[in-house]
Parts: C-alpha cells; sequence; structure tokens
C-alpha cells in the first residue's frame, strides 16, 4: 500500500489562537479517516491547510509522494484533493447541475461530454438529479450540503475531503449517506470524514484521529479510541451514540 | 437505464430560438439603414452601438470578473490615440489600423495588470483610475499629436476611408456595428464556453471557484485584457467617428466611465442583455432631455437611484428574475431525453 497523504508536523495560528499544532500523519491510499474533536478544534482547519485555502507556519504537506505546501488550491484540486465545506459554498447564481459541471470541467479536466455524464451520474447518486435545474442559490440547507458532496465527487478526486455532511439528517437519510460513502470508497478513492454524527462515522471509517487545541491527542482503531479515557473526557457532556 | 443516458443537456430554449430570428431581421434592417435613415440618425446610431459595446465590455469586467474599473477610459483614449499615431506617422489606412490596436491595446494592458491586480476592491478601482490619468497626461505630451489641445485628423487620411462624405459616414456606421456585434457575440460565446462557465463560478464565489480547481488570477488576467484590447478597438471608432482628438475628450471618466456604468446598472449588471437595454433606455432619455442642460444629468441620476432602489438587479434583471427569460442563453439544462 501507498501513502496517499502525509502531513508532518504542520503548524499553523491566528494570532493567540493555535489552529493546528504540530500536527502529523498518514494516510494510507484507499483508507477511510475519521477525524473528531470538539467544535473549534481546528478540523476544518486542517482541510483547509490540506486544500491549499491555508498556508502552514510551519511543516509540510505531502500527496502521492509529492510536497505540496506551496502548491495554489486550484492546483490541488486538479491533481485529485476535493472537498466539501462545512459551511455550504455554493455557486448561487448557477444552477445545481452547473455546480457540478465547473468541478467536473476544472477539477477533474473533462471533456464536455465525459463531464456531463459524470455529473448526470453523480446527481443521481447523491439524489440531486430531480432539483439539477434549480439555481443552487434557492437550495434548503440539507440540499445544499447533498450539493457540496455532489460538487466533490464530480472533481472525480483520489483524496476526497468531507467536513460534517451528516448533521441534521434523519436516522434514514443518515444510512443511505453512509451508503453512498461506502459505495465511493469502494471505487478505491482514500477519504477524510470530519463528523459528530459518530455512529455514521464509525460505520465507514478504517482508523480514528482525534484533535483538540489543533494537536492529534489519539489515533488509532475506532472502538478503541472511542472507549479511551481522552476521548470520553473531551466529550464529557456531549452524548456519544456508538 | 442511467442518468447518464436518459437525459439530455441544452444551452438554448423556445424563446432564446425565436429571438435570435428578430434579432437576425433586426440586424439585417439596422444593416441596410444607410439606404432608410438620414445623416443625423444615422450618426445617433453609430454612437449607440458604440455605447453598447463599451458598455457590454465593463459587465463583462465588472459584473462577471468582479473588477470593478473606473479606468476604462484609459484604453478608449488609447486607442483613439494609437489610430491618429498609426494613421499620420505610420500612414497605415484608419480601417486596417482598428484591428492593430485591438492588440496594442491587450498588449499595453497586461503590465497595468500586473501592477493593479496587487490592489483590491476600492484601492482596485483607484488604482485603474490613477491609470487612466497617466495615460492622458502622457498624451497631452506628444507635441506632434497637439499636445494639451490635440489634433483633427488630415484631410488626406479622411479622404482614405472614402472620397466622398457620405462613403465615409457609412463605413464609419458599419464599422460601429461590426464591432458592437463583435462585442456581444465575443461575451456570449466566451460565457457559453468552459472558461465562461469559471468566470461565473468565480462571480458566484471564490473560495469555492478556488477549491474546484479555477485559477482565479489567470482568469482574471485574461478578461482583464481582452477587454482592454476591445475597448481600444471601441476607442479608435468612436475617434474615427469625430477624427478629431484631444486628452479631456480622449480619457474623460464621465464619458467612457461614469455614462457606461449608468447604462450598466440601470439595464442590469451580469446580464448579456441589461447593458443594450441600458443603452436604449440612456439614449432615450438623451435625445429628449439633452435641451435640459444640467437638469438633464439630474434626472439621470434620478434615474438611476429608482432604478437601483425599485429593482437592484437593473431593468433586465427585474424582467428575468419574473419570467425566466434568457435571449442569450448560457443556462445549460439537464432535460428527459425525448426519443
Ligand atoms: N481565518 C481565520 N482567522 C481567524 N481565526 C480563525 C480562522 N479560521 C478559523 N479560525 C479559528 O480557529 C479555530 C478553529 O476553527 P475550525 O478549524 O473551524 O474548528 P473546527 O472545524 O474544529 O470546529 C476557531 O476558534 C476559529 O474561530
Ligand atoms: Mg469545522
Amino acid at each position: 500500500m501507498s501513502i496517499v497523504l502525509k502531513l508532518q508536523d504542520v503548524s499553523k495560528a491566528f494570532g493567540a489562537i493555535t489552529v493546528s499544532d504540530e500536527l502529523s500523519y498518514e494516510l494510507q491510499s484507499g483508507e477511510a479517516l475519521g477525524v473528531i474533536g470538539p467544535n473549534g478544534a481546528g478540523k476544518t482547519s486542517m482541510f483547509n491547510l490540506i486544500t491549499g485555502a491555508l498556508t502552514p507556519d510551519s511543516g509540510s504537506i505531502w500527496f502521492n509522494g509529492t510536497d505540496i505546501t506551496g502548491m495554489s488550491a486550484a492546483k490541488r484540486c486538479r491533481s485529485g484533493i476535493a472537498r466539501s465545506f462545512q459551511i455550504p459554498q455554493p455557486f448561487g447564481a448557477m444552477t445545481v447541475f452547473e455546480n457540478a459541471l465547473v468541478a467536473a470541467t476544472h477539477g477533474a479536466g473533462l471533456t464536455k461530454s465525459e463531464a456531463n455524464e459524470q455529473c448526470l451520474s453523480a446527481l443521481e447518486q447523491t439524489g440531486l438529479l430531480p432539483k439539477a435545474n434549480i439555481l443552487a442559490g434557492n437550495l434548503t440547507l440539507l440540499e445544499r450540503k447533498r450539493l457540496e458532496l455532489t460538487r466533490a465527487l464530480c472533481a472525480k478526486p483520489k483524496l476526497l475531503l468531507l467536513d460534517e455532511i451528516a448533521g441534521g439528517l434523519t436516522e434514514k437519510e443518515c444510512h443511505s449517506l453512509v451508503d453512498t460513502i461506502k459505495d465511493i470508497r469502494s471505487t478505491g478513492i482514500s477519504i477524510i470524514w470530519i463528523e459528530h454524527i459518530v455512529h455514521a462515522l464509525l460505520a465507514v471509517v478504517d482508523r480514528l484521529v482525534v484533535i483538540d487545541f489543533g494537536r492529534k491527542i489519539a489515533e488509532g482503531e475506532p472502538k478503541a479510541i472511542m472507549d479511551s479515557k481522552q476521548v470520553k473526557e473531551i466529550y464529557m457532556g456531549i452524548e456519544v451514540d456508538v | 437505464m442511467s442518468a447518464a443516458t436518459d437525459h439530455i443537456i441544452v444551452q438554448s430554449s423556445r424563446t432564446s430560438r425565436a429571438a435570435s430570428i428578430v434579432a437576425l431581421l433586426l440586424l439585417a434592417t439596422l444593416l441596410a439603414a444607410p439606404w432608410w435613415a438620414g445623416r443625423a440618425d444615422l450618426r445617433l446610431f453609430g454612437e449607440i452601438y458604440l455605447y453598447v459595446a463599451l458598455a457590454c465590455l465593463w459587465n463583462f469586467l465588472a459584473g462577471y470578473a468582479g473588477l470593478v474599473s473606473v479606468g476604462q477610459q484609459a484604453f478608449v483614449g488609447f486607442g483613439g490615440y494609437c489610430l491618429f499615431a498609426l494613421a499620420i506617422f505610420l500612414g497605415v489606412h484608419p480601417m486596417a489600423a482598428v484591428p492593430l490596436i485591438f492588440i496594442l491595446g491587450t498588449l499595453i494592458s497586461i503590465p497595468v495588470a500586473v501592477l493593479i491586480f496587487r490592489l483590491r476592491g476600492a484601492y482596485f478601482a483607484i488604482g485603474t483610475w490613477v491609470i487612466a490619468e497617466v495615460f492622458r497626461l502622457s498624451a497631452a505630451q506628444i507635441s506632434a499629436l497637439g499636445g494639451g489641445s490635440g489634433t483633427s485628423l488630415p484631410v488626406d487620411i479622411v479622404r482614405a476611408i472614402a472620397s466622398s462624405r457620405s462613403g465615409r459616414e457609412h463605413a464609419a456606421y458599419w464599422a460601429a456595428l461590426a464591432v458592437a456585434i463583435l462585442v456581444i457575440a465575443s461575451v456570449y460565446l466566451f460565457l457559453r464556453s468552459r472558461q465562461g462557465l469559471a468566470l461565473q463560478a468565480i462571480r458566484d464565489n471564490e473560495t469555492a471557484a478556488q477549491a474546484m480547481g479555477i485559477d482565479i488570477w489567470r482568469t482574471k488576467f485574461f478578461v482583464y485584457i481582452v477587454t482592454a484590447g476591445l475597448t481600444s478597438a471601441v476607442g479608435a471608432l468612436i475617434f474615427l467617428q469625430k477624427l478629431r482628438i484631444s486628452p479631456d475628450a480622449a480619457f474623460s471618466v464621465n464619458d467612457w466611465t461614469a455614462f457606461v456604468i449608468f447604462i450598466v446598472v440601470i439595464g442590469g449588471i451580469g446580464t448579456i442583455e441589461g447593458p443594450i437595454i441600458g443603452t436604449i433606455v440612456f439614449f432615450l432619455l438623451r435625445e429628449t432631455l439633452a435641451d435640459l442642460g444640467s437638469v438633464y444629468l439630474l434626472i439621470l441620476g434620478f434615474v438611476a437611484i429608482v432604478v437601483m432602489l425599485r429593482a437592484p438587479s437593473g431593468l433586465w434583471g427585474f424582467v428575468k428574475s419574473r419570467t425566466g427569460i434568457e435571449l442569450f442563453p448560457t443556462t445549460r439544462r439537464v432535460e428527459p431525453r425525448r426519443n
């Protein structure tokens, strides 16, 4: 197995707030990694660092054996890293289909007919096909989150970063989301999934990383991590539903 | 069956197909205007076409690429001065100079873009205006073109366009119509292309556009320099019509930017139809109210304020949001495949 992503002592601070504190870990090709941690721990910032929306103060980030620390966000996407945004960022005056098409055309670099095909099948997979002609700005919050997933898929990533996409779903919707992510995984795409809905996360991931104050405080087999004292301390007061 | 085989993607509508037939008939009528319109009307129409072109270009820059320039007079004036310089110093035929000026305008805008793209928001706008002032002051230094007071196009060069006065007027009219069509068609085809998709994504959300693989700087840079080149070509035709140039007329912020912004804002920014509608409204107001002197400018301001309050997306935006009509369709729609 080869290493898809490697973070090496990545640090980033905004003034007094440290969002990433010498963060290091590796992701194997085809692996699904879960990330948990309290609000404000720096999980989304970690995605910003991986995708190039933020540059680290120190440390380096490697993707498929290449140092991408100084690479632009657009180039990282084109080389195979796609993300969903925790707070949806749709192209509001474009249709749902066109939102997906942007990713398929510019992220994946597909030709016109390949891109159309990719978008239609991704929209079908995420259940947004009936909304294809609606302006993305007119979608509900849940639909916008589904669009985030669709758009990231259309970029045909090797590494897919998902940021809290299960919040607010009913039990049934959550199950179908888990099935969708399992399907995506079975095509060989490596996944990092930040999620508060722990039972959904545990149904998919091979490994968990726990982040607090920008530091990695635990890493390992999901069940063992969830039972550890450290995690229970952090989640004290939060109902952990395993 | 899969979603991909059950659906097709279309980029036109019944309205747009009907509109294109009407547009072709209108175009034929306008092409024949030298045979049915009077001399003054022809001149007015020529002016309208050149304003349509300027408004489409400013809208492309500000409404799509988010580059709010208040210095496009730099390129109008540059184009005008290049026309005079090429014709007087190098003996280039004025009509042949126009495509050349497109290239020169594109080239000179490259260092300008590299410089002002470091600025954001209001600073960018101020930067474009400062650049335009630098262009104006430089033009005033060219003593061979009359320095600060300007110059006229020599008679032999004017004669080279066409031997008769009406021949010249017809040539200027058709050139203005051609450049307006060229500009509208370029903007329309660009927006329908994959680069146009990128530009619309940037307009809506830069963070997401970048995350989806779009190089924002490169896309905006391309829009800026092409717009500059085309604006220069329009500038050349404006002064070909006037036959006289001076720094104050060539680099007028009022004529080439303020009125253009008014047109785009009342017509509808970020749409292809908006600048065309806006130009028609502007000329209707100007032709009926210009005798009122400064009151005319007050009325223009009043109209702009009413439109901004009542229909913030402009007259066309107002129509579009109620009817969904697109005369120049860029939206891609998913439709079930019919056999
Ligand atoms: N661009 C920024 N500037 C300043 N502070 C930021 C910025 N982005 C995030 N933060 C702060 O960094 C901390 C971590 O945020 P985030 O990574 O979103 O946490 P999480 O996703 O784990 O909830 C928060 O306190 C947040 O307010
Ligand atoms: Mg977060």
